[in-house]
């Protein structure tokens, strides 16, 4: 009874002081008791995390998945093989996986931790953002084909793909670009992951989260069915650095096994336009007259770098402030009446922590700074790329043949489906050989 | 092979070595700054000021974060600060008198003048209203954690990016859990 008394009388006083404590103090106001019944304290459970060794798992998946596609476009010259292990892809790492370990989140994990101070990135992370770029570098966007949980469920929902101009399709390529140097300027900055946060199938991967990201996400699938994977053409970051890497590869995807007969069933097939087609020497003749808008466009390049990475640099302000701190700053010198009486959780937080608004300032300016030196190298960049691709236009290539986009070619397959080189079998060589009788 | 041909497969060499330099440069770099501990989310209960986003803004429903009680701290109270709502006129179990909108905390008798406070992980949603009370009134044994079973370990996680006091952190997945130990000798408030 007594210790019943103790305990209430030492209750009221921590009433009476318990408002005045601080919500983390490292108090204990009550001393553990000494049970006389044989009760034994338990244990907190903590219930342990998936194993860290099952990271090496993904990471021979990857690898083996990436590797077999490259098998299936080389020797075995099969859609339907592709099209299964995508399939398995969009099992293992989008629905068994929830879509994180990923590839393309990986590029700001590496970015925070180049330029971050106290994050380093993992040997499997680091291995998730390498390997699909290397494979790009050697045998083309083998990653893209089947191995991207992003990229497979768009590409099982296209029904009706519809041809884009070319000039549409080319402006639109260059948002990958932005996007990537956006995210990576985020990133570096510790401000935000926005290829995660924006990320419109995760939601779907995981049957449920934020209710405008999965809107999003149906809505992508949906003009996905018409415009043949929007994300990976028109937004995917990585998707951008696996197109450079492919650019240069030596070994590609090639669409028929023998000679070209130029039937272009193949052009047909694609449904992201990332087929070349053959072009004449009149059209040579025309562009080569452009040597002069070649010098110009060139002479654009750095006057565009520049450009950008002013324009990019001064709207540093509105840039950062997706920033919490900077957002936060700016709120309270903007409103000094909140210092008084907010409900605002983040003010109500700040000024319990004792911090003065001079330090949450200047900590806010350090950030400010880091845009605004980010902006001139990420406006520099979007420049540069604009301005190769305005280059791009007068640069006359030559090709008699059909052959895939190594840069924009994702390596699905379908091409090597309908092509009916080495295929007896295919309806189009009996349709040859019926024009040919009938014209006899 | 024409001329100018064979001077383009030229430049493309030289491109593509320069882009496989330059990769294998940059992911060597990192190398040197990578770690081969993964990471995992978890809340520093001495950070946390239990604000309540925990519950709202997982991006998984209900929450992954979950309340926990570290026993070892426990004052074992019949009046306890984290499961009766202030001003409760009786010190039972009758619901108008719990705190938890969801009864996930269980009380037990043990002894004269102990109870036992026991969370039910189904039903908790992480709200933090029995923290707030425990660490205002009691101990502060009972503390916000992220239960790791449950937790789908985002990239960045959603509660992070809100959190008013930095209280989300990464943390080493071997050794993934901020319980809060006995702070040794017991000092009177």
């Amino acid at each position: 009874m007594i210790q019943k008394l103790l305990l209430k009388i030492s209750l009221m006083l921590c009433l009476l002081t318990g408002f005045v404590l601080d919500a983390g103090a490292q108090v204990q106001r009550f001393p553990k008791p000494e049970f006389q019944s044989g009760y034994e304290v338990p244990k907190t459970l903590e219930p342990a995390p998936r194993a860290p060794f099952m990271e090496y798992v993904d990471l021979f998946v990857l690898v083996a998945v990436m590797s077999i596609t490259t098998w299936f476009i080389f020797k075995k010259r099969s859609r339907k093989a592709i099209l299964w292990l995508s399939v398995f892809s969009l099992a293992y790492f989008g629905f068994y996986r929830n879509g994180c370990i990923c590839s393309i989140g990986a590029i700001q994990n590496l970015s925070l931790s180049l330029f971050g101070n106290d994050y380093s990135i993992s040997y499997t992370v680091l291995a998730f953002f390498t390997l699909p770029l290397l494979f790009a570098l050697a045998v083309g966007r083998v990653f893209c084909a089947s191995a991207c949980p992003l990229g497979a469920i768009q590409d099982l929902v296209i029904v009706k793909p519809i041809k884009m101009a070319p000039w549409l399709q080319k402006t639109l390529s260059l948002f990958p670009f932005v996007y990537l140097g956006l995210a990576v300027l985020y990133a570096a900055t510790g401000t935000d992951f926005i290829i995660c946060r924006y990320d419109p199938f995760v939601g779907i991967f995981r049957l449920g989260g934020e209710f405008h990201m999965i809107l999003l996400g149906i809505c992508f699938l949906l003009i996905g069915m018409f415009v043949a994977r929007p994300y990976c053409r028109f937004v995917c970051p990585y998707g951008a650095m696996l197109k450079i890497s492919s650019l240069f590869t030596r070994k590609h995807l090639s669409i028929t096994p023998e000679e070209c007969i130029s039937c272009h069933l193949c052009k047909d097939s694609c449904p992201f336009g990332a087929i070349d087609y053959p072009v004449n020497e009149k059209e040579n003749k025309a562009t080569r007259n452009d040597f002069k808008k070649f010098i110009l466009y060139a002479a654009l390049i750095p006057v565009l770098m520049f450009v950008g990475g002013w324009a990019v640099s001064s709207s540093y302000k509105l840039l950062s402030s997706g920033n919490p701190d900077v957002h936060l700053a700016n709120m309270l010198v903007s409103k000094p009446e909140l210092m008084q009486q907010s409900n605002d959780i983040d003010v109500v937080t700040f000024l319990s922590s004792g911090e003065s608004l001079k330090t949450l300032v200047s900590q806010a300016t350090v950030i400010q700074d880091k845009f605004r030196v980010g902006g001139w190298y990420l406006g520099a960049f979007i420049g540069l790329v604009i301005g190769i691709s305005l280059l791009n236009q007068v640069i006359f290539r030559k090709r008699s043949i059909y052959e895939a986009n190594k840069g924009d070619c994702f390596s699905c397959g379908r091409c090597m489906d309908f092509c009916p080189v080495g295929k007896p079998e295919h309806p189009y060589h009996q349709i040859k050989t019926n024009d040919e009788e009938l014209e006899k | 092979m024409s001329k100018l041909q064979s001077r383009r497969q030229f430049l493309k060499e030289i491109l593509r070595y320069s882009v496989g330099v330059a990769l294998v440069g940059v992911a060597g770099y990192s190398l040197k700054k990578a770690k081969a501990n993964n990471y995992v989310w978890q809340i520093d209960p001495f950070k946390c000021t239990s604000c309540g986003r925990c519950e709202t803004h997982c991006v998984l429903k209900p929450s992954a974060v979950k309340c926990f009680h570290a026993y070892a701290l426990c004052g074992y109270c019949d009046l306890c600060g984290g499961y009766l709502k202030p001003g409760s006129t009786e010190r039972n179990t009758a619901a108008e008198n719990q705190l938890c909108p969801t009864a996930a905390i269980e009380r037990r008798f043990i002894e004269e003048p102990y109870f036992s406070y026991h969370i039910n992980e189904d039903l908790c949603i992480g709200c933090s209203k029995c923290v707030k009370g425990c660490t205002s009134f009691g101990n502060g044994s009972l503390h916000l954690q992220i239960q790791h079973e449950l937790c789908d370990n985002c990239n960045e996680c959603a509660i992070a990016r809100v959190c008013p006091s930095n209280a989300i952190i990464r943390v080493p997945a071997n050794n993934p859990y901020m319980i809060k130990g006995n702070f040794g000798p017991s000092k009177k408030a």
